[in-house]
């Protein structure tokens, strides 16, 4: 039971309607009662308001928070162990890790001395707000400015979940075929940065950048594209601007 | 996607709507979606059936208003419909950035009695 985010909604609604008699309504008297009646609400009202709640308590902590989004296998979390070994500067990073199941993500943050928290989503394909908003609670806000958000492995679900973040950065691996931004498009529009990683295998899979470029282009006009590898640290200097850049903009001094 | 999760949420906000309105039973519900949203319409309308099995919504009809998404151009002050996902302005060709309809998961109204 949550007192902020109300975690039991949903199950007041569904015992509302118990009738001890069965469901023998009065069908001649519906035409004479029915009435239209307007909602206009939206269908994720409950995360968005979840959302806003959570980008407030980062903005008042000045903390910079990156919504990581990938297929499975295409190197978030290789790419999260790479910066946090080689990112200049003193920046104190937190990583809060989705997956189906199994911690082996956030032990190998750990491993690295960081702090991370596991959400394990059993069914779900995506975050949503909720998770973060309880996985926040068991994160030293105090302790960090930057944090990682690494989403469940998936292109389509996790597009339409704002989780409160600065910024989102959707990941392709040079494997996966150059035209994957116009297989999945909704969730390359709005990524503010799209990183190719594995770039070390282009030779290997003839991945042509000028392709990428152009199909990234095509669904997400203003997202930057960085090529890198995080296994070789290829790019990686390219990456780290962009978080520098990122971080000094999304800073805001609470008021 | 998840439709199952936002067939929840959709019940869940019709359920507290009709509540508040008096209204004893929901008999149709008129949803707005976005060709942009991610949302597979068939399988939300199914999962919507499914679980208002047993609620002041059960067997309710649904009903889907989709929306074709559209950007405005701001050389032409115009906007237009993407189609097949290219935010290209098909008159002056520049690229727009500015989404204006296309991500909408709404529910919009509701017949109830």
């Amino acid at each position: 039971m949550c007192d902020h985010c109300g975690c039991s909604i949903v199950d007041d609604h569904r015992h509302h309607h118990q009738h001890s008699h069965g469901h023998d309504h009065d069908h001649g008297l519906e035409d004479e009662s029915r009435r239209a009646i307007e909602v206009r609400r939206a269908l994720l009202s409950r995360n968005e308001r979840l959302a806003e709640r959570n980008r407030g308590m980062f903005m008042g902590r000045g903390i910079t928070v990156l919504n990581l989004m990938s297929s499975p296998g295409s190197g978030k979390t290789a790419l999260i162990e790479r910066t946090l070994a080689d990112l200049p500067g003193d920046r104190r990073i937190g990583v809060i890790v989705g997956d189906l199941a199994t911690e082996n993500d956030a032990r190998r943050i750990r491993d690295q001395g960081v702090h991370a928290i596991q959400i394990s989503t059993g069914t779900a394909c995506h975050l949503d707000a909720h998770m973060v908003h309880h996985a926040l609670e068991e994160l030293d806000l105090a302790s960090i400015d930057l944090l990682f958000i690494e989403n469940v492995g998936n292109l389509v679900c996790p597009a339409s979940f704002d989780l409160g973040e600065e910024a989102r950065v959707v990941i392709i691996a040079v494997t996966e075929g150059e035209d994957k931004p116009l297989k999945y498009p909704v969730i390359f529009h709005d990524a503010d940065l799209v990183i190719v990683n594995k770039i070390d295998l282009a030779e290997a899979v003839a991945y042509s950048h000028e392709e990428v470029v152009a199909n990234i282009r095509q669904v997400a006009p203003a997202a930057e594209v960085i090529e890198l590898s995080a296994l070789t640290g290829t790019g990686m200097d390219a990456w780290f601007r962009w978080l520098e850049r990122s971080a000094a903009k999304g800073v805001r001094a609470p008021p | 996607m998840h439709e199952l999760g936002l067939a929840q949420e959709t019940l869940a906000i019709a359920l507290d709507e009709a509540r508040r309105q008096g209204a004893r039973r929901i008999l149709c519900m008129r949803l707005r979606i976005g060709d942009l949203s991610g949302v597979v319409v068939e399988a939300l309308r199914f999962a919507l059936e499914t679980v208002a099995e047993n609620t002041p919504a059960a067997g309710a009809r649904i009903e889907v208003d989709r929306v074709v998404p559209a950007c405005y151009c701001n050389q032409c002050r115009c906007e237009f419909e993407v189609q097949a996902h290219s935010y290209i302005c098909p008159r002056c060709g520049d690229i727009s950035l500015d989404l204006r309809r296309g991500r909408e998961m709404d529910l919009i109204s509701m017949e109830v009695v």
